[in-house]
């Protein structure tokens, strides 16, 4: 069975849900949503390098994580740990520091569930400041950077295909 | 950016909503999306008037009567604007899925 990744975002409200079930114990997705060496794995998008240059990964600790795209652009983001909870819950922060602005600050809860088979279901609720700052996070691909960029070119030159025929 | 932004503002206000899932089951002309709702018509005529601006409505001119309808394919781009994001967390945790094998293959070792 395919696990499918489910976002739940309704208009006009300030909050979405990230859903996901993973076919591994509780304890382990843990690990994998709270160890550098593992989160440098799947976190940032393949063309990027991810640098986890702090994690306290407990009650009242902090993080920042970095990503690196092979043109050298650096996108960073930062938060504090509210509460850590094993194996069930941790709650945070989250800032992207390339805004214009600061203090666009969201409060993200991840909570993960215990199925059986040894199934774990995960959910991320994350809580943003306005409206305008979630449906600006969903659009900006400020995690996806290069990405993005890459697809932009590949739309771009199958439209000067297009053109040239 | 800014036009994106409008939609989603114009989908936001409940009775702008309510309007859209009227117009959604056939054409209806001003007054009878009108006469549906509390408000006056006035009201109701610039609410109509943001869903036209935004692309969401259009005009139907027949004979002397100006009817709306959805236009679905404006409708189809709301659908679809989650896509990329879903798709960023979709990747990330499909390579999850084979950090969290390998990790199950290590302790089956032990």
């Amino acid at each position: 069975m395919e696990n499918k990744t489910q976002i739940i975002a309704e208009t006009g409200k300030q909050e979405l849900f990230i859903i996901r079930e993973f076919d591994a114990p509780r304890e382990l997705v843990f690990k994998a949503f709270s160890e550098p060496d593992l989160i440098i794995q799947w976190l940032g998008p393949c063309e990027m390098e991810t640098v986890v240059e702090k994690l306290e990964n407990k009650t009242h600790g902090s993080w920042r994580f970095i990503h690196k795209d092979p043109a050298g652009n650096a996108y960073a983001f930062n938060g504090v740990i509210h509460e850590v909870c094993y194996p069930e819950r941790v709650i945070r922060t989250f800032e992207f520091e390339g805004l214009p602005e600061r203090g666009h600050v969201s409060l993200e809860f991840l909570t993960l569930e215990k199925l059986e088979n040894d199934r774990t279901k995960a959910t991320i609720q994350v809580i943003y400041k306005s409206m305008y700052d979630r449906d600006g996070h969903i659009q900006s691909g400020m995690e996806r950077g290069v990405v993005d960029s890459h697809q932009r070119l590949d739309a771009l030159f199958n439209l000067m295909k297009h053109e040239s025929r | 950016m800014n036009i994106r932004r409008d939609v989603f503002q114009a989908i936001a206000d409940p009775t702008r909503r309510a309007i859209l899932s009227l117009v959604a089951l056939h054409a209806m002309t001003p007054g009878v999306i009108a006469e549906k709702f509390d408000s006056t018509r006035q009201t109701i005529s610039k609410h109509i008037q943001i869903l036209t601006e935004c692309q969401l409505l259009q005009q139907d001119q027949n004979g002397r009567e100006i009817y709306y309808q959805i236009n679905s394919k404006k409708m189809k781009e709301i659908a679809d604007w989650l896509l990329p994001f879903q798709k960023l967390w979709d990747d990330r945790f499909n390579r999850m899925d084979k950090v969290l094998e390998n990790l199950k293959q290590k302790k089956n070792g032990k």
